[in-house]
């Protein structure tokens, strides 16, 4: 029988001929990857393992993303545990303030996760890397602390649902109303333990910055990993950033889906998610007269330079809705610095946005943009749950960076098509 | 080994946002997460749960974020198992790895109310309503797994091999 693009990858990585679905397997590890959040648990966790360091420095990640530059003596001392962690251990990939990042934006962009690769992170949104297809899954610090200490991980290879994708979208629909149209169709579980493996000739008009979006909010359906084919701009995108060699694997023509759905991009229309589940969804005209109080442009999902570019072309000249709060965050110090080169800073600042050095802040209610009790924002982020912002009686409407910038010149939900 | 208490009930999509706000993420301290458990779903959950109590949820128990911190903040609150219809995939690799019991039970999802008393065998996966008479039978846990949960946690486990 015939394996998907994930069960190869996985299968050469545990070094068998093939797998199929459901088999319990140990795989090899060519990344380990941890947040502020979430290593200071692993480290507690290695030290009570009786292991001499870590399996290879170079192929662990500590990025110091969520709460830095920190937000309070607490965080602090968790940033300093990883920090003195990484400098004992001599790891070669500690992103620290001023280097750092949104972890998931930062890898790619440093060339650390590449095709071919199996890769865990303590962080859900780990899935991310499989734009570049990469084998890449969320953890939580246990499996963080054990990657470390032995480079492997234990999987129960998972069945696939095939998304094909068609067509060519219509301008300011993006990676973002892919995936949350997706979402909506299947539900928040309805990939639950499966891989995304997404397939077909609209892929090839879809930049990897929609690529990366669309990945990322794979566990938003509960999946397992989202995963792209490797085609000439994925190539292009890794010999640009990476020194690394990729190995490129394809589905078997004869590989097993439990579900195929199809996403015609030519008929996609801009999509936003309601509270309090990224599965309801609705299109743009469906959403009526939703007054606003903040809007955030950033994130792991969308802080990415194609996301600043279009917030910044419907901002340019025009001044945001007065009394809203419109924040926006590049994902990483590169991103913050092109688009500084291409403008788009000076049109938010000038537009009355504040723009923020990279930080995962508000999207989990972290610091930078918390909401009081009956405030709505509108988000590129991934989450919509209660209280995920702020007060359990906040909301968060989920959508792309050109629904955000134009809802930030109206006040309430808007059409970026209008 | 059995766990018994009174049933606390929540429906689908239990995320992990609400059973540990990342408000409190500044701390990965098992008892001061506790004191947040479920905060933002049941605000008087940390007052009425004892020792021993399970949680019974409906489909995707855990959705959300890898913070290990939301199965750490319910086992340090007293909580002997959670039973779900369907639990997300994150969560259920790291209740194993930090050696909260869970089982999977549609059945026993629909057949148990808030309050009731439940008994659960994990050596053979029976859950019994004692409250109602009745008994479910859960899912068992893969042998590799079975090994991580005797080992109670994949850190023993590692050190064992």
């Amino acid at each position: 029988m015939g394996m998907t693009m994930t069960q190869k990858i996985l299968a050469a990585h545990a070094g068998l001929e093939s797998v199929v679905a459901g088999q319990l397997i140990e795989a090899d590890l060519d990344l380990v990857l941890g947040n502020d959040i979430t290593s200071p648990v692993a480290i507690h966790e290695i030290e009570k393992m009786n292991v001499d360091g870590v399996f290879h420095k170079d192929k662990i990640a500590l990025v110091m993303d969520h709460f830095v530059p920190n937000k309070d003596i607490k965080s602090a001392e968790h940033c300093k545990c990883v920090r003195e962690f990484a400098c004992k251990n001599e790891i070669s990939n500690y992103f620290d303030v001023g280097e750092m990042g949104i972890e998931h934006a930062l890898l790619p962009e440093k060339g650390l996760t590449v095709a071919g690769d199996v890769i865990i992170g303590a962080d859900s949104h780990t899935c991310t890397y499989g734009a570049l297809g990469a084998f890449s899954t969320g953890v939580g610090s246990t499996d963080m602390a054990a990657g470390m200490a032995t480079g492997r991980a234990w999987f129960k290879v998972p069945s696939a649902i095939k998304v094909v994708i068609t067509g060519k979208p219509q301008k300011y629909v993006s990676g973002k109303d892919v995936i949350l149209h997706l979402i909506g169709t299947i539900g928040v579980d309805g990939a639950l333990y499966q891989s995304l493996e997404f397939v077909g000739d609209g892929i090839a008009n879809l930049s990897m910055d929609d690529r990366f979006t669309i990945a990322n909010m794979a566990i938003e359906a509960g999946a397992k990993n989202g995963i792209f084919p490797v085609d000439d701009l994925a190539k292009q995108y890794m010999e640009a950033h990476s020194k690394r060699p990729f190995v490129v694997y394809e589905a078997d023509e004869d590989a097993e889906y439990e579900r195929e759905v199809v996403i015609d991009l030519n008929t996609l229309k801009p999509t936003v998610s309601f509270p309090h589940l990224p599965e309801n969804t609705k299109t743009i005209d469906e959403v009526g007269d939703i007054a606003i109080d903040q809007v955030v442009i950033g994130s792991c999902t969308n802080g990415r330079y194609d996301d600043l570019a279009v917030a910044a072309e419907i901002l340019k000249g025009k001044k945001v809705k007065k009394g809203l709060r419109v924040i926006v965050i590049p994902a990483t110090q590169q991103i913050y610095l092109d688009a500084m080169e291409a403008g788009f800073i000076r049109t938010f600042i000038e537009a009355g946005a504040i723009v923020s050095t990279p930080t995962c802040g508000p999207c989990l209610g972290g610091y930078m943009g918390i909401l009081a009790e009956g405030e709505r924002c509108v988000s590129t982020t991934n989450r919509n749950f209660v209280g995920r912002m702020g007060h359990v009686n906040s909301e968060i409407y989920l959508a792309s960076p050109a629904v955000a910038a134009a809802s930030a010149l109206t006040g309430k939900i808007s059409d970026p098509r209008k | 080994m059995k766990a018994n208490g009174h049933v606390f009930k929540y429906g689908d999509n239990v995320d992990t946002d609400v059973i540990i706000p990342a408000r409190y993420l500044n701390s990965s301290d098992p008892k001061e997460l506790a004191t947040h458990c479920m905060e933002d779903i049941d605000k008087d959950f940390v007052n009425n749960v004892n020792a021993g109590d399970i949680i019974v949820a409906d489909k995707n128990f855990g959705c959300g974020s890898s913070r290990e911190h939301a199965p750490i903040a319910i086992k340090a609150s007293g909580v002997s198992c959670v039973i779900a219809e369907t639990f997300a995939r994150i969560f259920y690799r790291n209740a194993i790895n930090i050696g909260l019991p869970i089982i999977e039970c549609p059945e026993a999802a629909r057949g148990i109310s808030a309050g009731d008393e439940v008994e659960v065998d994990f050596d053979s996966g029976v859950i019994t309503n004692k409250t109602t008479g009745t008994s479910f039978q859960g899912q068992p846990f893969p042998e590799f797994m079975q090994k991580i949960i005797q080992s109670e946690g994949l850190v023993n486990y590692i050190n064992a091999k």
